[in-house]
């Protein structure tokens, strides 16, 4: 009922219909996805929260056109998802930030492709204002091998925004940071969105990151997967730093984590009990 | 970010710049000096006859003479171009071939066998063959040379290009790149690094193979100048052939390496 409020208020862009996928490997096949449907309004902010290996990249991967699910289809607008486009813009759980470029290029890659092409002056301002946007500026001519974690992953959020695009599928873009930046990143994310809001799925394993930053939140369980519980974040945008020290947020996040833990504790059993069998 | 800590390091060069300076001459001339003191060891030593090793001072005013009195500069030449076009032409095969191996893997399964076959032939078995098709000119040499520079460089070409992550292809599609751009902007520059270290295979396999090459009825190089003394006797004409082979690729190989920094600048690297 709570999806059906969110429904009304956007108009859905990602559909997930009934979505299995397996995966064929020498040691047999792994069901990654058993029969999940869920949809993404516009200019929602959805978190994929589940345990490791329970099958969100490859959820991410759908929608950025780069597998198909074996039965079921991922739609977008109504149509099945063919293959990736610059409307989807990805970021990697490893950045794949572009080592032989500097860091201005870097941005500017997409900026230059015949898809998104724009007149140099209008690529030279974007470039512009996302070097100081990101913080960025003292490090616009270097390469990436002498940035930091953080400067890098700032970088690839730069390259995907530069060229605008309608969704953002982020894959733990701040797993790899540490407690500081994180948050940062974090408050960064939430002010670039302020700008030009965007329609995002985001992975996390951080349940506090997932309840900052998203209108809703899909728990996944343990392998088989499937959706095991959708939480609507009630609190609105734009989003402060104080938010996370309010009573609410506190509460919320308590109820989300302990539901979290049954799932990564679910498959742990699941793990033990496979490696018992196996040793009988 | 970026701000540097403003407590003094101890700095790292306890000697001063004078002391650094000779750290770096004698870091540069210590392994020569060891090689030297080795020849000199062996030569006292008594294991070999002492007329059977030559002194580094005889092979030195060997060299001299044959500079300065003989054709050497010429030989040298000879032997330079000669394995400049065998490199040249066996690199610019191996690049192209071994991009098609490392991107196709069902053509690579196919070719390994082949490839693995010919790369095994020893150069100096083709000699015979090469002569009866090619004759005895300068292109039955330069051909050797291309055989033995095509094998060893494609293999590390495609070794490199199967190694290429796909994550960059993936960014690159995510950001709206056809294939002729994801072609053009991210493969060739991933390429670039393997195809200079094929290069430079391709250069010491083919300077250890121009002896080999120039057994095909040479003249002049420095294959026929150590064949010619092999016929006479004269080691130390022997020796001092094979130290400006050393020598020569030695330099073509530094000065290749530093135009791979300069192009590479991007790279990672631990030196
Ligand atoms: N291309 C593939 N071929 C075979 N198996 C795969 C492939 N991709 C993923 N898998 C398997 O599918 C399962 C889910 O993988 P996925 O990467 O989607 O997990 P995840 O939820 O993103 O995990 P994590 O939180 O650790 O990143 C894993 O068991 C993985 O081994
Ligand atoms: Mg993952």
């Amino acid at each position: 009922m709570i999806e059906g409020a969110a429904m009304s208020q956007h108009n859905e862009r990602i559909r997930f219909e009934n979505v299995s996928k397996v995966f064929d490997t020498d040691n047999g096949s792994i069901q990654v996805a058993e029969d999940v449907s869920f949809g993404v309004g516009d200019g929602e902010f959805v978190s994929l929260v589940g345990p490791s290996g329970c099958g969100k990249t490859t959820m991410l991967n759908m929608v950025a056109g780069f597998m198909q699910p074996t039965t079921g289809s991922v739609l977008l607008d109504g149509n099945p998802i063919q293959g990736p486009g610059s409307e989807r813009g990805m970021m990697f759980q490893d950045y794949g930030v572009f080592p032989w470029l500097s860091v201005e290029d870097n941005i500017a890659f997409g900026l230059r492709l015949r898809a998104n092409r724009v007149s140099e002056a209008r690529r030279k301002e974007i470039v512009d204002h996302f070097v100081e946007l990101m913080g960025l500026t003292e490090f616009r001519r270097a390469y990436p091998k002498t940035l930091s974690g953080g400067m890098r992953q700032r970088l690839a959020l730069a390259r995907s925004y530069a060229v605008n695009p309608e969704f953002l599928l982020m894959d733990e873009p701040f797993g790899a940071l540490d407690a500081q930046t994180r948050t940062a990143m974090q408050d960064l994310l939430l002010n670039v969105m302020g700008e030009v809001r965007k329609t995002v799925m985001l992975i996390t394993h951080s349940v506090e990151e997932a309840l900052y930053l998203s209108s809703r939140i899909l728990v996944i369980s343990a392998r088989p997967s499937r959706i095991r519980r959708i939480i609507e974040v009630p609190f609105g945008f734009p989003r402060t730093a104080e938010l996370r020290d309010s009573a609410a947020f506190a509460d919320l996040r308590s109820e989300v984590r302990e539901l979290v833990m049954q799932e990564y504790a679910a498959q742990e059993s699941q793990a033990r009990q496979k490696q018992t069998t196996g040793q009988a | 970010m970026g701000a540097e800590s403003s407590t003094p390091r101890p700095s790292r060069r306890p000697f001063g710049r004078a002391g650094a300076t000779a750290l770096r001459i004698a870091h540069f001339l210590g392994p020569w000096a060891l090689i030297l003191a080795l020849w000199y060891g062996v030569r006292y030593s008594g294991f070999f006859e002492a007329s059977l090793i030559p002194t580094p001072v005889q092979v030195a005013s060997r060299l001299w003479e044959m500079l300065i009195g003989g054709d050497l500069a010429w030989d040298m030449y000879m032997s330079t171009q000669r394995v400049f076009l065998g490199v040249i032409l066996g690199t610019a095969c191996a690049v192209p071939v071994g991009f098609l191996l490392g991107w196709y893997k069902g053509l690579r399964s196919f070719m390994d066998p082949l490839i693995n076959f010919f790369r095994a032939l020893p150069p100096i078995a083709l000699i015979p063959l090469v002569i009866v098709y090619f004759g005895i000119g300068e292109s039955a040499k330069v051909i050797i040379l291309f055989y033995a520079a095509f094998f060893a460089s494609v293999i590390v070409m495609y070794e490199g290009i199967s190694q290429i992550s796909p994550l960059y292809i993936r960014v690159a599609q995510t950001l709206g790149a056809s294939d002729s751009e994801i072609f053009r902007k991210v493969i060739i520059p991933l390429a670039v690094p393997h195809a200079l270290t094929a290069l430079r295979v391709a250069l010491g396999v083919a300077w250890a193979t121009l002896v080999a090459a120039e057994l095909v009825a040479a003249q002049q190089g420095l294959g026929a100048v150590i064949q010619d003394a092999s016929a006479y006797f004269q080691l130390d004409t022997i020796y001092m052939g094979i130290i400006c082979i050393g020598f020569i690729a030695l330099a073509m190989d530094v000065a290749l390496r530093r135009l791979t920094r300069r192009a590479l600048v991007w790279q990672e690297r631990n030196d």
